[in-house]
């Protein structure tokens, strides 16, 4: 499927040089863009296809009441400067306040923008979500952010191909978050270096499109720059009357191309990798990698655990940063904040998971709960159906979209030493504010967790 | 990028080794929106010494940096060159350079000049005792002259990269070749797809 999409948007190709390829949409957010545009500025050069780029800002944004203005003087200048430039070179772009403004990686999705068999690149290098509609997506520096805007093409090196069989299905209760965490956890936060991975299988068509992106999402988290997942019927009926999704006569022929991507029956992939989907259980992180996870009910790991000296090197270190015993049951540790949003878990699925738990129930004693939706669709869809209420009659804060706690780049952040659980992809050291404890998990557990005050799935709740 | 043929100048010596790109810019500098003005933040915590051969009125005005080996380690950030560049540097010499740096000069248009070490010390050498001395570097034939001191080396870098600095091509400026390849794709993607207007 990666191959195929890849000979689709090749513009050029000669011996010696890398392969030329088209870029059919770019996402720009406010972190990663302002020296591209002041590059295309110095070369007098200009952004060729306005018309194929949108910009969001999401990272810095507070979360916090809109009606209050931004107190960090640089984050407010980060998002002038991407009015600024978007006004310049005539892209839309939705900032704070905007009705379509939110997460980069949810707002693409959800305007329908992202669709089966695109190159879509962006700033950042959990692009890979949108490979969930079977698009070709990674991650890119701001040199070739500046490549994209003047010219909507990349040169690139052609990736190998891994595939990761998921078969059989997935146990009540276990979600796509703690399939992709377990998948990490087998194949390990190199695994997927200078692989397009595809995800494959029962367990994964039998997933939703937002548990298909909360599974791509995380691919930069094994290490590959992008994970696929074939189109289907679940994809097309996602697509289906989203404001930027072809409609009429245009829909059946992108129908039909849309399907065409599917890898042949027969094709060879570089690599193979099979999982049992049966055998997963709810997962959480224990240390300051996506790949050091474990069962839910499991206990903190040894050190001796590791035959690799180089992974008992770094359980040591990361148990000494996460403060924690080997041998300690995970469900014994308690949290002082958890955090449900990012563009791992922050769609209308997401926060309707969460609300299910928390409905008629009280957050712990003394924890602060943060609900951060992934976007303003997504916020306006939680209220319509009444989650906000459910959430804040629990005692947690309903807030504003943005990246928030993912990476502590606004207000939102761990103190030293505070400990989280986070529907979040990276739990690497002071990820979530400087010397914060991250502990990876699904919403289910997050939200579980708020409640008990430790770590726990909803089946641990009275 | 502007196209670099032949650079003449005076050099600011930097006698330090493994001088990485932390030193050359720090972090707090990140946070900026702009990609000008980082010259202001090159070395700026070595600038606070007075000492400091960047405060040395005799070296003002000078076009080329003589490093130490190993020069423009650490993080692969591009600011490193912006900053370089910005100071107003055309060229850098060293008997080593990280690969990352290296490579992000020549996207850039900063000559990375790699010479023989004992060429590389009698070079810092001399310009530390001559602020004055005049170093002329001819791309196309790989060479440094230091004609005062009777003084020669070579370097080379890879026929494209040379090309690259002649014609003054960046990586945009090579897409841009192709750019009827571009317009002839444009003319032929599917009408489905989507756009952001
Ligand atoms: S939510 Fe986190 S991972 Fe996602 S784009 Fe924002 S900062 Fe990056």
């Amino acid at each position: 499927m990666a191959e195929k999409v890849w000979e689709a948007h090749l513009v050029h190709r000669a011996e010696g040089e890398p392969d030329l390829l088209y870029i059919d949409l770019h996402l720009v957010h406010e972190v990663t863009s302002p020296q591209a545009f002041d590059g295309i500025r110095l070369a007098g050069r200009t952004v060729r296809r306005p018309d194929l780029t949108i910009a969001t800002a999401d990272h810095n944004v507070p979360t916090t009441s809109l009606d209050l203005p931004i107190e960090d003087p640089i984050s407010k200048k980060q998002l002038e400067v991407l009015t600024a430039n978007c006004a310049e070179f005539g892209i839309t772009c939705f900032n704070r306040g905007d009705a379509n403004q939110g997460i980069v990686h949810v707002i693409g999705p959800e305007l329908g923008l992202t669709q089966p068999g695109m190159t879509i690149v962006c700033g950042d290098s959990h692009t890979s979500t949108h490979g969930a509609f079977g698009a070709l997506a990674f991650g890119i520096g701001t040199s070739e952010v500046e490549h994209v805007l003047a010219t909507q093409s990349l040169p690139l090196t052609k990736p190998k191909t891994m595939a990761i069989t998921v078969t059989g299905s997935l146990q009540p209760g276990v979600t796509a978050k703690d399939l992709v965490l377990a998948i990490i956890g087998e194949i390990g936060t190199g695994g997927g270096m200078g692989y397009v991975l595809e995800y494959r299988g029962e367990a994964i068509e039998a997933l939703s499109m937002e548990g298909r992106m909360t599974v791509c999402n995380m691919s930069i988290e094994a290490g590959a720059r992008a994970g696929m997942i074939a189109p289907d019927d679940v994809t097309i009926a996602y697509l289906e009357g989203k404001e930027h999704a072809p409609k009429g006569e245009a829909l059946a022929d992108a129908k039909a191309a849309w399907l065409a991507y599917r890898t042949d029956e027969g094709a060879t992939f570089d690599r193979e990798v099979f999982i049992d989907a049966s055998a997963i259980s709810p997962q959480v992180s224990w240390g300051t990698n996506p790949a050091q996870v474990a069962p839910l009910s499991s206990t903190v790991p040894s050190p001796d655990d590791f035959a690799d000296p180089a992974e008992r090197e770094a359980a040591i270190r990361a148990l000494q940063y996460m403060d924690l015993v080997p041998g300690t049951p995970l469900k014994d540790i308690r949290v002082e904040t958890v955090f449900i949003g990012s563009c791992t878990n922050s769609r209308i699925e997401d926060l309707r998971l969460a609300a299910s738990i928390f409905e008629g129930r009280k957050v712990a004693e003394g924890l602060r709960v943060l609900i951060v939706p992934g976007s303003h669709r997504v916020k306006a869809q939680a209220q319509a159906e009444g989650l906000d209420v459910i959430f804040t009659a629990a005692g947690a804060e309903w807030r504003e979209p943005g990246c928030s706690m993912c990476l502590a780049m606004n207000p939102d952040k761990l103190a030293p030493g505070e400990r989280s659980a986070s529907t979040s992809n990276r739990n690497f050291e002071g990820r979530q504010g400087r010397g914060g404890r991250t502990h990876l998990v699904s919403p289910a557990v997050a939200a579980a967790t708020a409640i008990a005050g430790h770590l726990a799935s909803p089946g641990d709740l009275s | 990028m502007k196209p670099v043929t032949v650079i003449t100048g005076r050099a600011i010596p930097l006698n330090r080794s493994d001088v990485d790109t932390d030193q050359i810019i720090p972090s707090d500098w990140l946070k900026r929106v702009e990609r000008t003005g980082f010259g202001a933040g090159l070395f700026s915590e070595w600038r606070d010494d007075r000492d400091f051969v960047l405060n040395d009125e005799r070296f003002q005005g000078a076009s080329i940096l003589v490093a130490g080996p190993n020069f423009g380690t650490g993080s692969s950030r591009e600011h490193a060159v912006w900053a370089l560049m910005d100071y107003g540097f055309e060229a850098v010499i060293s008997s080593r350079f990280a690969d990352i740096f290296f490579s992000n000069c020549t996207k850039q248009g900063l000559l990375p000049v790699t010479i023989a070490p004992e060429k590389a010390s009698a070079l810092l050498e001399a310009v530390t005792a001559d602020p004055s001395l005049e170093i002329t570097i001819d791309v196309a034939r790989g060479t440094i002259e230091v004609p005062a001191i009777g003084m020669s080396a070579t370097f080379t870098l890879e026929p494209f990269t040379t090309e690259r600095f002649l014609n003054g091509w960046d990586d945009i400026g090579l897409t841009l070749r192709n750019e009827k390849d571009l317009t002839n794709f444009e003319g032929e993607r599917p009408a489905y797809l989507p756009t952001t207007a």
